[in-house]
């Protein structure tokens, strides 16, 4: 019998991942690590993560049958696991619920985090605040245009938004901001990482909280008539997407496939596909990974219409997946992902994230590819409400002087 | 032994810390930020400190952020810090060059340090990496005969503390509070007591960084620690003057003025 490949404990998964920090952070992280060991076997801990994950969360979320859009997807039949139905609109609070209770274990009273699309931030503010504790969130100025309404959000819910102007004043810039306020209030103060990339334990850790999105629709998948041909979600970080591929990894006969975003097309040079794009290794953010970056090691701005996938690393789990071929991960480009957006609007009456309009790309692809015996799992992350303006633009369909 | 050490020894011996200055490679272009360099050395820095610009440099604060920027949209790259070097070197000081993991690890670790070595450089100081994950650079270090400056923090446990200066030569860098590189009121009290733990952790030179911006810091950190390292407060005389003359004359003024700190302290 083969090894599992499920809950990999990190640091490292295969030669990818590992610590790559300032000697600054290594006593938090350290003392982060050992915390959630304890946690993650403690039943006070796990019972109530689960608790709320039923209660305020509104966990299990369900899975729903998309007939109409498999219709467009060469008659394949297409499940959709709908973490856009969670608290917050997307699976972050998945993630977050859990190292915010980590936080108070910690005995810390202040939690900063980053944001891209804002889903994160928003998931942080919102643990914040049930859990009473001060939140900045970090937000590279350009994605606090394209996301003006989460960072309302974000200020409703009590927390404190910084608008990042260094570099390219985006997610990465933000990511870079909260390590330095990290490193100069450590002792107040936990960071709870978005995705599941950066230093360990993070990879791991986040992959944990998430991966109840693939446990649940395992069995319902299960319950539904049997496993999946293939499971499909975005990759920005690679949350979403390892909380899916998890359950699933032992499964030898379901094809794992993450969406990267291709933004203008691989061949435009501008996109955010890290894994897809052929990116050589580096470290960034801590772990080693494939990175965007130029022949000096300087990180290369990524590109994509979704500020939630615009980064230029990835979790170093995908990584190590894509190294031993468990998952093929794509590039999909921002016209293909709205295409996707106005077809799962038009057939099902459900407003996807731009990002997991990247994952139902893929779905289309694979089904028009396999034909109408597939059946195709779709991890739907998040609802496009914070998506209308950039999706109307998109369109075309905001009123004239408003574009 | 390097000509780093032997500098350090030689400001011991004169019963005095050594003066290291930092300035970033490529601000603003790679010539004058070589002849800033040389400046520097003659206006009675000991040791300097050639940094190399990075996108995602998380241990600097605003003021080097802004020059590292500028040079990097200038188009500096990675071997433009061994020219620097050997400008350090040529106007009498040792070098180390100051550099954030991934542009080395892409230029190839092994042809860093053989490049960093033929150019005279005498190490390398790396803030984003600690020794648990160093063992390639540490085998191209010494393979070459370079230093290994790693840092501790206030926040660094006794434990980490031994790891450290197990594995550093040349000496090790205390930063003197919990935050990033930048201009401070004054110099975090933990650096005295980080110090004495890092000596008693077996570290034989300990030079302090981080915050340290006039003479008046200069003299407080000298009179305990064997180097003061000053980065923003010099990055700033650059920033301040577009005309390179007065660039320099701003430089040399505040290398006189930490040079003097550093005399006075003991
Ligand atoms: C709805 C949604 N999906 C996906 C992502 C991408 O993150 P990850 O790859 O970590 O799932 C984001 C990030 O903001 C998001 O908001």
């Amino acid at each position: 019998m083969t090894e599992s490949l499920q809950e990999a404990p990190g640091p490292y998964f295969g030669d990818f991942g590992g610590r790559f920090v300032p000697e600054a952070l290594m006593a938090a992280l350290d003392e982060l690590t050992d915390a959630y060991e304890k946690a993650r076997i403690d039943p006070a801990f796990t019972g109530e993560l689960a608790r709320l994950a039923r209660d305020y969360t509104g966990r299990p979320s369900i899975v729903t049958e998309a007939p109409r859009f498999g219709a467009h997807a060469g008659g394949a039949r297409i499940v959709l696991k709908r973490e856009d139905l969670n608290h917050t609109g997307s699976h972050k609070i998945n993630n977050v619920l859990g190292q915010a209770l980590l936080t108070k274990r910690l005995g810390k009273t202040r939690v900063i985090a980053e944001t891209g699309a804002g889903q994160h931030g928003v998931a942080s503010a919102t643990a914040a605040a049930l859990m009473g504790l001060e939140c900045v969130v970090y937000m590279g100025e350009e994605d606090t245009r394209r996301q003006a309404l989460n960072v309302a959000r974000m200020r409703l819910l009590g927390a404190t938004v910084v608008p990042v102007t260094s570099g390219s004043r985006t997610l990465k810039d933000a990511i870079n901001e909260t390590y330095r306020d990290w490193v100069a209030n450590v002792d107040t103060t936990n960071y709870l990482f978005g995705t599941a990339a950066g230093p360990h334990p993070f990879p791991a850790m986040v992959r944990d909280f998430q991966r109840v999105i693939g446990v649940e629709a395992r069995a319902q998948m299960l319950e539904r008539g049997g496993l999946p041909d293939a499971v499909v979600a975005c990759v920005g970080g690679g949350s979403n997407a390892i909380g899916i591929f998890d359950a699933f990894l032992d499964d030898a006969g379901v094809r794992l496939i993450g969406c990267e975003a291709g933004g203008h097309g691989l061949e435009s040079g501008e996109h955010a596909a890290t894994i897809a794009g052929g990116a050589r290794p580096g470290v960034l953010h801590g772990s080693r990974s494939y990175i965007l970056q130029d022949e000096d090691g300087q990180t290369i701005e990524s590109t994509s219409i979704s500020a939630g996938l615009d980064y230029p690393g990835v979790g170093p789990e995908h990584a190590f997946l894509a190294s031993i071929h468990r998952a093929e991960y794509w590039a999909v480009t921002d016209a293909e992902a709205m295409e996707a957006f106005q077809l799962l609007c038009r057939t099902e009456g459900i407003l996807p994230a731009i990002e997991s309009a990247h994952a139902l790309w893929g779905a289309l692809r694979l089904g028009r590819e396999l034909g109408p015996d597939a059946t195709i799992l779709v991890n739907l992350s998040g609802r496009g409400d914070k998506d209308v303006e950039t999706a109307a633009r998109w369109f075309g369909m905001l009123p004239e002087g408003n574009e | 032994m390097t000509a780093l050490t032997d500098r350090l020894d030689q400001a011991q011996a004169q019963g005095r810390a050594a003066l290291i200055g930092y300035l970033p490679v490529g601000y603003p272009d790679v010539e004058r930020s070589a002849r800033a360099m040389a400046a520097m050395v003659e206006a009675g820095v000991d040791i300097v400190e050639v940094g190399l610009p990075y996108s995602d440099p998380v241990l600097d604060g605003p003021t080097i952020q802004e020059a590292a920027e500028a040079a990097l949209r200038s188009g500096v790259r990675v071997a433009d810090v061994f020219t620097a070097v050997r400008a350090v070197v040529s106007a009498g000081a040792p070098a180390v060059v100051m550099s954030y993991y991934n542009p080395m690890l892409q230029y190839g670790l092994d042809r860093f340090a053989a490049d960093l070595a033929a150019a005279g450089g005498s190490g390398v100081i790396l803030p984003d990496l600690t020794p648990d994950v160093a063992a390639d650079w540490l085998a191209a270090a010494a393979a070459h005969g370079l230093e290994s400056i790693f840092l501790v923090a206030p926040s660094s446990t006794q434990e980490r503390l031994h790891y450290t200066v197990a594995h550093t030569t040349g000496f090790v860098y205390a930063a003197s509070l919990m935050g990033v590189t930048g201009e401070r009121a004054s110099v975090g009290e933990a650096a005295e007591r980080l110090v004495a733990d890092t000596r008693a952790a077996g570290a034989a030179r300990v030079c302090v960084g981080i915050g340290v911006t006039t003479g008046e810091h200069a003299r407080k950190v000298a009179a305990y620690a064997d180097g003061v390292i000053v980065g923003s407060a010099l990055v700033r005389c650059l920033l301040g003057h577009e005309d390179e003359q007065e660039a320099l004359a701003a430089l040399r003024a505040k290398v006189a003025e930490l040079a003097e700190g550093v005399r006075s302290a003991r």
